[in-house]
């Protein structure tokens, strides 16, 4: 059996991040595993502009974002297998995956990092009634046959859901030379980023149809039209309000799913709340020396805080190799409150160091609310804000000298505080 | 009109195929016409994918007969066919007290067909032991031992493939318009592929099958679909239950099933619903609330978040209670599998057997010695164990290459399915044939390449590659001039 260090399963943005966060965190026998022909991941098909405005404090396409990390894995010759699909990770890291070059392989790692990524969520599981016919994709896919395969879905176009990968789609088809007709989102607020609304709908005088969904599909060998209905407040479409929009192409971003599979096989505790692993602050998981970054581990709203999460997790996974990072200590659990969604970290060690960052995302809008983090019933944090959005994420970052009596902390609560009327 | 076929099959369902493959035991000249892009593309591709113990239908009818003779069959399809069959048990559960009569008559009626293996009914407390996930007002069950599970479309597939080794023609996209009976006795089929001169004709045009019985008798038949609606449940829950859990039918209806796939998932349905278009495959809010509504007497806490899909399948439910099955008085040489809705699937095997009995005798068909009843299936990367993969691989670097993550299916499968006989020419005949892109992104991820592997092994553009033939086309053009020549 091969052995390695650190063993990261996905080549996209969180693994390229943890390999060079391992790596400078004095790594040297690290491996990436990656399902497809090329590094880059998902950044591969992302052709727009927008990425690593944090992290290189300049306007890059996804491929250029990808490309800086994939430069810095080759000047410091870090080893990657590519069309090598994962098949298997074991609760003692033992790693089975599969290739045409290699065939069956079962690596011993003494640490794993999970940069999986997410999928996104089909017509299927939606339960959308009407016919089954060509013409509906996800987002994702149509980007992957427009952007890598030179090949056009259609020229007739909703989208339904305000995801980011739909609202990025909405303005590539446009300039593809399709029509969009409008992007119709269930819930009253888009769950994409305010910035992707203005510049890919606003700006093409698309509509963004919010409390609206597309309740019927017509079009037997090939999709004709879409009815779609205002909803009420308990999001069932209200009768009298359908409206017929033809269309030969509807796209979904309806959400994006995490793929723990693996995790999961490893016997990784998944939270409810993101349905990714249950991290600590140093994002390891519940399996000691396996830890999640990434999409895998929350979906996040820009690359650039999945950059920086992985590198973080790259960098503690060579402190557990060399056996540096403490384990074993109490886990302080970290609860949400008002207004707060899928929080990460889930725990807090209670020998914590240096800061302890926690990342969630909104349930609502909430208009000049405070962001309140609470442990032992007493505030350590208060942070004002203008406007929180569920498209947007809440970055918190708390010096530990912050979180005095950790050590006897029962919980951590985080919380948001809305101004009253 | 050259060659002279011993029998022109209409319609490539499970019924159809499971046909043709038994009259190729004989030295048969056989054909089958599928009018769409592949077999299994009606009734046998949307159903429960049960194995009915026999146990439904009224003492007497062609419906009991061939169920109870099916069911005894399919061990031997699994050994000859390779298609996955588990017997895991019926269980037709009652949710109140007042049910019991009508357990103890489903009981009877089970005994009078001559339902083989365990029949009984069993009290709350060894039901709830059987499947602790029961919902809480269920009272008592009848457990039905012979009751099982089959992919309805690896089996129809594996018909045909097997049918096709052995001699029989097939054609797809071949639709007949015209029935007419020849001077000399045989039948001439007018097709959208051409005109055959057959002895015999057999038709099991499902939910069509009406329009060719009427064609050529006068006793006549009229099929009224009935559409019925269900939902698949993610693999994560493929343990909640063990049996195929029905409910016990009411007035109010005949109750929703929720049963475990040998594929690992749940499937729940169907909702019955009488319609006039035999095309009308369309999902409804109100058919897709009810199915959850009903289910959920069976399946409390239904997991909505993991659902995989919709869909909904056509029955062809025929005016007279009953299979209309063999030759009428007034179209000799015209054989009927008309009207095959539920138990068809369970049925199919049997009704082969006679239907191919009946024919060989009225043509004089002799035993063909070189009958191969054996069919091995794809290769399935995801139930190999190391040692099978190592060596797949090995033999096929393909083997190497998941292109369906969901499902684990290889590009070695993918282009198997193409290239077998009565092979893929569809996304959704790959789907049927290998299970890439049944999972849980449902073809999301693999869609790309699929199309790509389509595309090659047909040798056509990605342009023209279908979800299910005709124009059910993916993909509408290139995005640049210059793609042409790129691709």
């Amino acid at each position: 059996m091969r052995n390695t260090d650190i063993l990261i399963i996905g080549g996209g943005p969180a693994g390229l991040a943890a390999a060079v966060g391992a790596y400078e965190a004095g790594a040297r026998d690290i491996l990436i595993l990656d399902r497809e022909e090329r590094l880059g991941g998902i950044l591969k098909q992302c052709i727009h502009n927008g990425f690593g405005l944090h992290t290189f404090k300049e306007e890059l396409t996804g491929p250029e974002y990808a490309q800086r990390f994939i430069e810095k894995v080759l000047a410091y010759q870090i080893p990657y297998q590519t069309e090598t699909m994962v098949l298997d990770v074991s609760a003692d890291k033992v790693v089975t995956c599969v290739s045409r070059k290699n065939g069956l392989e079962q690596i011993q790692a003494k640490a794993v990092i999970l940069c999986m990524g997410c999928r996104e969520r089909p017509r299927g599981s939606l339960g959308t009634p009407g016919e089954r016919c060509p013409g509906i994709f996800t987002a994702g896919t149509a980007q992957k046959f427009t952007n890598l395969e030179g090949l056009m879905p259609g020229k007739e176009v909703v989208i339904l859901g305000s995801g980011d990968i739909g609202l990025i789609m909405a303005r590539r088809m446009t300039f593809l030379g399709a029509k969009v007709h409008a992007c119709v989102e269930l819930m009253p607020y888009s769950s994409g980023l305010k910035r992707n609304i203005v510049q890919c709908l606003d700006d093409f005088g698309i509509p963004l149809l919010l409390s609206h969904t597309v309740v019927d599909i017509h079009g037997r060998e090939h999709l004709e039209g879409v009815t779609v209905a205002e909803v009420g407040p308990d999001l069932k479409p209200i009768p009298g309000t359908e409206k017929y929009f033809p269309c030969d192409t509807l796209l979904l971003s309806v959400g994006l799913i995490p793929e723990n599979e693996l995790s999961e096989m490893a016997g990784v505790k998944i939270a409810p709340s993101t349905s990714g692993a249950e991290v600590d602050e140093q994002l390891q998981t519940s399996v000691p020396g396996i830890f999640s970054a990434g999409n895998v581990l929350h979906v996040h709203d820009l690359v650039d805080f999945v950059s920086e999460e992985a590198m973080k997790a790259g960098a503690n996974a060579y402190r557990y190799v060399q056996g540096q990072l403490p384990q074993g200590g109490r886990k302080v659990p970290v609860q949400m409150g008002f207004g707060v969604g899928g929080i990460v970290p889930q725990f807090v060690s209670e020998n914590a160091e240096d800061k302890v960052s926690f990342m969630f995302r909104p349930r609502n809008v909430y208009r000049n609310a405070k962001v309140i983090v609470e442990m032992n019933r007493e505030q350590v944090l208060s942070k004002k804000t203008m406007i929180l959005a569920p498209g947007e994420m809440v970055n918190l970052s708390i010096p530990v000298e912050k979180l005095k009596g950790l050590d006897k902390a029962d919980s951590i609560l985080v919380r948001i505080e809305v101004p009253e009327a | 009109m050259n060659e002279i076929y011993d029998v022109i099959i209409i319609g490539g369902g499970v019924v159809g195929c499971g046909t043709a493959r038994e009259l190729m035991r004989r030295k048969a000249k056989v054909l089958l016409l599928e009018k769409t892009n592949d077999i299994c593309n009606g009734q046998s591709k949307a159903n429960t994918a049960i194995i009915h113990g026999g146990y439904d239908a009224k003492p007497g009818t062609l419906k009991a007969k061939f169920n109870v003779l099916g069911n005894a069959m399919f061990d031997q399809l699994h050994e000859e066919l390779d298609v996955p069959v588990q017997w895991n048990t019926s269980l037709v559960v009652s949710f109140s007290e007042e049910g019991h009569a009508s357990l103890e008559k489903l009981l009877d009626q089970g005994r009078q067909n001559g339902v083989r293996g365990e029949l009984r009914i069993i009290d709350e407390a060894e039901l709830r032991q059987r499947e602790p996930n029961v919902g809480s007002e269920a009272k008592e069950a009848l457990l039905v031992g012979a009751g099982g599970i089959v992919c309805p479309y690896e089996l129809t597939v594996a018909y045909a493939e097997n049918a096709a080794m052995n001699g029989a023609e097939f054609l797809r996209n071949a639709k007949v318009t015209n029935l007419k009976k020849l001077e000399n006795g045989n039948w001439k089929v007018v097709s959208t592929v051409g005109t055959f001169e057959t002895r015999a004709v057999v038709n099991a045009a499902g939910a069509y099958s009406d329009v060719f019985n009427n064609m050529v008798s006068e006793q006549k038949v009229h099929i009224r679909p009935r559409r019925g609606e269900y939902y698949i449940v993610d693999k994560k829950y493929r343990d909640v239950f063990h049996a195929a859990m029905f409910q016990l039918p009411t007035k109010m209806g005949k109750g929703i099933l929720v049963a475990p796939t040998v594929d690992g998932t749940v499937l729940i349905g169907p909702t019955a619903e009488d319609i006039d278009d035999k095309e009308d495959k369309r999902t409804t809010a109100f058919g897709l609330a009810k199915t959850l509504r009903e289910a959920a007497r069976t399946w409390e806490h239904i997991p909505t978040r993991a659902f995989i899909t919709t869909f909904s399948g056509l029955r062809a439910t025929g005016d007279k209670g009953d299979f209309v099955l063999g030759e009428p008085e007034d179209a000799p040489g015209f054989f009927n599998c008309c009207a095959v809705e539920s138990p068809g699937l369970t049925s199919s095997p049997a009704i082969a057997k006679w239907l191919s009995e009946e024919i060989a005798g009225k043509l004089d068909l002799k035993e063909n010695p070189d009958f191969n009843p054996i069919r091995k299936a794809i290769p399935k990367f995801r139930e190999m164990n190391a040692a099978e993969r190592e060596a797949a691989i090995k033999a096929n670097p393909d083997f190497g290459k998941v292109v369906c993550r969901c499902e684990t299916v290889t590009e070695a499968e993918i282009r198997e399915a193409i290239r077998r006989p009565v092979g893929a020419l569809d996304i959704d005949g790959i789907k049927r044939r290998t299970r890439a892109g049944m999972g849980r992104c449902q073809a999301g991820f693999c869609t790309p390449r699929t199309v790509e592997i389509l595309a090659e092994e047909l040798g056509v553009s990605p342009l023209e590659v279908t979800k299910f033939g005709g124009d059910s086309k993916l993909l509408q053009g290139y995005l640049f001039e210059e793609g042409k020549n790129n691709a």
